[in-house]
């Protein structure tokens, strides 16, 4: 269980005892169009990886892969600790993927139910507590804001307790202000994992990601991995953090024209 | 809810008094469309008849309201379950629909003799194939994103119909069923127009054969209004089923 209040001290990425994931010579067709060729990418074990790409240059298709949910046409995913991934990864989706049907609560403890495992109710209002939605465990996904929905579904991924988390641009439909608030708060419930998140907004890969490496080109490639120092959530006006975000913007404009 | 009970009755008596207007006005003569009060008093007058032939024609389409709906619903499931049935079932099922069930009515009477069961059968089968295609379309276009979710978390098939692609078709039933309903009343009344003793269709098809026509508009109001009163309590039935889904609750609010 990583679920662990204690470890209340930000880990450096690799320190924790947490596995790794490692991806191999990926590569991607569709019929006779490659998406991406040869892809290599490793995220330690508690680090927070952040991919950057424009829209279609194969994001969502690269984190299936990794999530077992599509077959790639050449290549490994492989968890650092020799086990099988399958069964040891959150995956949140582009949109938040609350079943209507159910309670907040009952959407929390999904796994649980599809499984047919106990369901823990009281971990559950715990993790709601911790994204300030414990009043809320009995409401229906339809009578909340797309921010409260999002949170839920952050909740949701925690009560999987598993070891990787992936990300497909969670927070995009969000308003900006709104967007800052759920990026702080994944920087801080995500501590204890091993996360792989897809965003094509270079502010967002700044102030939660430890390293940023962008996908690009046609097929698409992987660009050399950037170091963000410091803890995480950063400032969104860190010297540093501009600098870096500037930076991205000039990769990204500059692959797109490619 | 004021409105709600309000709207339906305007409409009605709206409809009631252009008829009145039209029977006085262009004196339309009495065996084409009898004026509103005649009709009233045929209602009155055959109340006993109207009332047993209702019980009746109200029996058979209940049953084939009911044996249809779970009939259509099993066969989406089972196509649901698995896809190779569906490859054999839906080619039949889309063939059913080429023959008009009318052409069929003589044919179940022969079967199934001039009594309350070749008017279920009838009924049934007008019933079965929305249900099924609807109910078998909704399972079959669960949202792509609730589907790999349910994969990430190691659901078993089993789990993902119960749990995801079945609550996820409950609006796609929902609309199957409240088309089934109003046509209900087809299924019933046409067995009984090709072959009875009793019911609304018999009621009809011998007030016509005697110029009773206000009798036949009689037997036609209590068909109608039976008609409203099943979908009603379906309708209600199914917003109760379909608590979560915004657009069938606010849809008549
Ligand atoms: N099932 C499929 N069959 C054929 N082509 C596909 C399929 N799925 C995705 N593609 C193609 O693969 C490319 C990458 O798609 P993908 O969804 O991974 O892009 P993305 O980087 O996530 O884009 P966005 O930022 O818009 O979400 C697109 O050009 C898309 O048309
Ligand atoms: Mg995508």
């Amino acid at each position: 269980m990583t679920d662990n209040d204690a470890r209340t001290h930000r880990p450096a990425p690799g320190q924790v005892d947490l596995p790794g994931l490692r991806i191999s010579g990926l590569s991607l067709q569709y019929g006779s169009r490659a998406i991406f060729t040869d892809l290599d990418l490793t995220v330690q074990g508690g680090e927070f990886v952040v991919l950057l790409g424009t829209s279609g240059v194969g994001k969502s298709s690269l984190l299936k892969i990794v999530a077992g949910l599509t077959r790639a046409s050449t290549g490994t995913v492989t968890a650092s600790d020799g086990r099988p991934l399958a069964g040891r990864i959150a995956y949140m989706g582009q949109q938040d993927l609350l079943y209507p049907w159910l309670t907040v609560i009952e959407n929390v403890m999904l796994g649980a139910r599809l499984r047919g495992e106990r369901q823990e109710p009281d971990r559950a209002r715990h993790l709601l507590g911790r994204v300030s939605l414990h009043e809320r465990a009995k409401a229906l996904p339809s009578e909340l804001s797309g921010g409260m929905r999002q949170r839920v579904a952050i909740a949701r991924t925690l009560y999987e307790s598993h070891p990787f988390v992936l990300m497909d641009e969670p927070f995009s439909a969000l308003d900006t202000f709104t967007r800052a608030q759920v990026q702080d708060l994944t920087a801080e419930l995500l501590q204890d994992h091993t996360v792989l998140l897809i965003t094509h907004d270079p502010l967002e890969a700044c102030r939660i990601g430890h390293r940023l490496v962008v996908l690009s080109g046609h097929p698409a490639r992987l660009g050399e991995p950037i170091h963000v120092p410091g803890p995480t959530p950063r400032a969104p006006d860190d010297d540093a953090l501009l600098h870096i975000q500037g930076h991205l913007m000039r990769i990204l404009m500059e692959g797109h024209r490619a | 809810m004021i409105l709600t009970l309000a709207r339906p009755v305007v409409t009605f008596v709206v409809l009631i008094g252009a008829w009145w207007a039209a029977t006085r006005l262009a004196s339309i003569p009495f065996y084409l469309l009898p004026q509103p009060p005649a009709v009233l008093h045929a209602l009155w007058q055959q109340r006993v008849l109207l009332a047993s032939a209702t019980l009746t024609t109200f029996s058979e389409m209940a049953l084939g309201l009911v044996i249809g709906t779970i009939l259509g619903s099993l066969c989406a499931l089972a196509m649901a379950f698995s896809p190779r049935l569906q490859r054999w079932i839906m080619p039949l099922l889309l063939l059913s629909q080429a023959i008009p069930a009318f052409a069929l009515a003589p044919l179940l009477v022969l079967w199934f003799g001039f009594g309350m069961a070749s008017k279920v059968v009838m009924a049934t089968i007008v019933i079965f194939f929305p249900v099924a295609a609807a109910f078998s379309d909704g399972l079959r276009h669960t949202d792509p994103g609730w589907m790999d979710l349910a994969h990430t978390m190691e659901a078993s098939p089993g789990a993902i119909l119960r749990h995801v692609r079945l609550p996820a078709a409950m609006p796609a039933f929902g609309s199957g069923l409240r088309v089934a309903t109003a046509i209900a009343p087809i299924g019933a009344i046409v067995g009984e127009w090709v072959g009875a003793s009793a019911g609304l269709g018999y009621v009809m098809l011998n007030a016509n054969a005697r110029i009773q026509t206000d009798v036949m508009f009689a037997a036609l109001f209590v068909l109608a209004l039976m008609t409203v009163l099943i979908w009603t309590v379906v309708d209600r039935v199914l917003r109760h089923i379909l608590y979560w889904a915004p657009d069938s609750n606010g849809a008549a609010r």
